[in-house]
């Protein structure tokens, strides 16, 4: 398939984030993967693929097993092993939510010791992997940490699983509103005159019962602390929104040609767009082969199915084995192609409802055989090529 | 024979994302149902899927009446915290208690467990109060039902005293039960699934009291050819057998032959998967197939299949 428009050379010069969203097990970090390691070995970047939990077939091909926090490079030895002469850097990284909070506290609190009672307060560790989308924020603070240390000139970012689409892209924003609401202040007021305050009365008096006071107190305590760097982590929260909407930061949105997946990846289509964010492409990923859905082939497949016993007979005789073994492959293949070809037809319907949109669509097909190396990656990656614009 | 799952009274079916977790929930609802028993399906996440899967326009915290056995519900924080209030501590909310709510919403997410207990609270209390034969909750997914299953065990530990306290020990006795509870964890025969799965049993034995009742592989490609057939079906994909029958039938087989070619590697890459997934697996857990559906339906008339697929599992 030719095409006027090279998609990599877009993305190149004019994208330095790209996030990488749609509905899981539709092969979002594989893509991410591929497009990094095609990114890195065509052009003269620094490339860094930033991914969340990674399966570790992945890992390895990038050979990025026990990560960290750290990031990596990935030796250009693990391209020439394949034969790909890079001509830029690839980098990867993982995301640690505990560590990375940590650093958070680190670096925002007024001093150490305020820092190590942060840290050593029991309730922490509860506190930031549950609260307000903390995998989220700290996902988007983590990618504006590596974006401006201007190291990498683009990054690919693939986004966390969340169970709300689009989350993480609010969650800086609703970090800051949460520093700022009237919840956070009733927690930090001393518990005893709390129960003075009319307005919030009745909450705590909930809370109370249901909770117990102890607990309350326990968490008013740690928020004392964690008020000290209300300053940091709001300035921190609008610079990763401002940053989210604009131009140099572009999604891709994954799908499969599946009907519930591709009914989730419409819902990302549409928030994206609402939020007045830059839509890269959509790519269709494990699309099955263009011959299953062709109206010559199904003819065939029929045709193969009623005259089953007359072809078998006729080979059976070719490839001397028995007749009703002969029949029943002929028949099994026939209606293999059938069975595939309803799939197919239903992917092609789906794949029509998006090339009437005006964006980028880019495919890639099945593939008998999951990437495991660098090359097969970039053969991914070779795929893509835009079908439309 | 083994207690079959619909004889229990408490079900969570969970699994990665896009696996058909939703639909083997409902399917299992619906074989209940047809056997009799008074099922409660819930839905944990107001995403509508359930009420999408029996084609009815809601399914509200108060429950729909999806048909003479089954009643659906959703989740919802406000109403099971209105609940909850009402049933163990004697205070009538009246009015909207939608800013206490969202106060009560940010409290209970910081809190290990605390939120988590309203909703195991409340199907732990339709098992309790025998409202229904069985319940079924459509779980959150393989990372977060961990926490669900731990939360009363959590609040035993973190809020030392308090009314909450002593609401969770008969909780911990229903959940500890294989006899009344057993989690379900449905997949597809696919590297992310089935590495999700292992993990969240190897959690559930180490984290939690609750049983594991099954696993369901779910969209299990069918089998084209057995060995003898194999051989036979590369024979006939040879180059010169498809020009035979070109020349002697006026029929291009070559893209047919192409796509059973297609479809045989896909089954043995999920095979794969499979294999790997079940050596993992001690022989007393239990593993069920249901196969693939090719057709594109939904809804209702997906349930009906699928219950029947489970029926054959089961029976």
């Amino acid at each position: 398939m030719k095409t006027s428009l090279n998609f990599f050379d877009e993305v190149v010069s004019t994208k330095e984030v790209i996030f990488f969203c749609g509905p899981g097990g539709v092969g979002k970090t594989t893509t991410a993967a591929a497009m990094a390691v095609k990114l890195a070995s065509e052009y003269d970047k620094n490339v860094l693929v930033l991914t969340i939990d990674p399966a570790k077939r992945l890992a390895n091909a990038l050979g990025v097993q026990n990560l960290g926090n750290n990031v990596n490079k990935v030796e250009s030895a693990e391209f020439l092993n394949n034969s790909i002469e890079p001509k830029g850097t690839l980098y990867a990284a993982m995301l640690d939510t505990k560590k990375s909070w940590d650093d958070l506290i680190k670096r925002h609190a007024p001093d150490d010791k305020v820092a190590q009672t942060i840290l050593k307060n029991p309730l922490y560790h509860n506190i930031t992997a549950k609260f307000v989308q903390s995998h989220e924020y700290i996902a988007m603070e983590r990618l504006y940490e590596l974006h401006t240390s201007a190291q990498y000139d683009i990054i690919l970012v693939d986004t966390p699983p969340t169970r709300n689409a689009l989350d993480f892209l609010d969650a800086p924003e609703r970090m800051a509103d949460f520093f700022s609401s009237r919840l956070l202040r009733w927690l930090i007021t001393p518990y005893r005159s709390r129960l003075v305050n009319l307005a919030s009365r009745p909450f705590y008096q909930l809370a109370d019962k249901v909770l117990g006071g102890q607990f309350l107190q326990d968490i008013a305590d740690f928020f004392i602390l964690f008020q000290s760097m209300y300053d940091g982590f709001i300035e921190r929260a609008k610079a990763v929104s401002h940053l989210l909407t604009d131009q140099r930061c572009g999604f891709v949105v994954v799908t499969t040609l599946e009907q519930v997946p591709f009914a989730e990846s419409k819902f990302f289509l549409e928030e994206i767009n609402k939020r007045n964010m830059h839509l890269l492409a959509v790519v269709m990923n494990k699309v099955l082969p263009d011959l299953l859905r062709s109206k010559e082939n199904l003819e065939v497949a029929r045709e193969l199915e009623s005259q089953k016993e007359k072809i078998g007979e006729f080979l059976s005789g070719k490839i001397g084995t028995e007749l009703s073994i002969c029949s029943a492959v002929l028949s099994e293949t026939a209606q293999s192609f059938l069975n595939f070809n309803k799939v197919a037809l239903i992917e092609a319907s789906l794949e029509k409802e998006l090339k009437n949109q005006a964006f980028s669509s880019l495919k890639a097909f099945y593939s008998r055989f999951e990437p495991v190396t660098i090359k097969d990656l970039k053969d991914l990656a070779d795929q893509f090529v835009v079908t439309n614009k | 024979m083994k207690q079959s799952l619909i004889d229990k009274n408490l079900l969570f079916v969970t699994g990665k994302g896009g696996v058909g977790k939703t639909t083997v929930a409902t399917a299992l609802a619906w074989l209940a149902a047809q056997n009799g028993k008074k099922v409660l399906i819930a839905e944990t996440y107001a995403r509508g899927d359930l009420a999408k899967a029996f084609e009815v326009p809601e399914t509200p915290y108060s429950g729909k009446k999806i048909n003479e056995n089954i009643v659906g519900m959703t989740l919802d924080t406000e109403a099971s915290l209105r609940e909850y209030l009402k049933l163990f501590f004697h205070v009538p909310v009246v009015g909207r208690i939608g800013p206490l709510a969202r106060a009560f919403d940010f409290l209970a997410s910081a809190a290990p467990g605390v939120k988590e207990i309203l909703s195991i609270g409340k199907f732990t209390w339709e098992v309790k109060a025998k409202n229904y034969d069985l319940v079924i909750v459509d779980a959150p997914p393989t990372g977060h039902i961990i926490g669900h299953l731990c939360a009363p065990q959590a609040i035993n530990e973190l809020v030392k005293v308090g009314p909450v306290r002593s609401q969770t020990q008969w909780m911990i006795d229903i959940l500890s039960d294989p006899s009344k509870t057993s989690v379900v964890v449905v997949t597809t025969a696919e590297e992310m699934p089935v590495n999700e799965t292992l993990e969240l049993i190897a959690k559930l034995e180490s984290q939690t009291t609750v049983d594991l009742g099954a696993i369901i592989v779910n969209q299990v490609l069918p089998e084209l050819f057995n060995s003898k057939e194999e051989e036979v079906f590369d024979k006939i994909s040879d180059e010169n057998a498809i020009n035979e029958v070109k020349k002697n039938f006026d029929l291009d087989i070559t893209s047919v032959v192409e796509a059973a070619k297609l479809a045989v590697g896909l089954r043995r890459q999920r095979a794969k998967h499979l294999q790997y997934l079940t050596s993992q697996l001690v022989s007393s857990i239990e593993v069920l197939y249901l196969p693939y559906h090719f057709d594109a339906f939904y809804g209702l008339k997906r349930i009906n299949a699928v219950c029947k697929d489970l029926s054959e599992e089961l029976m």
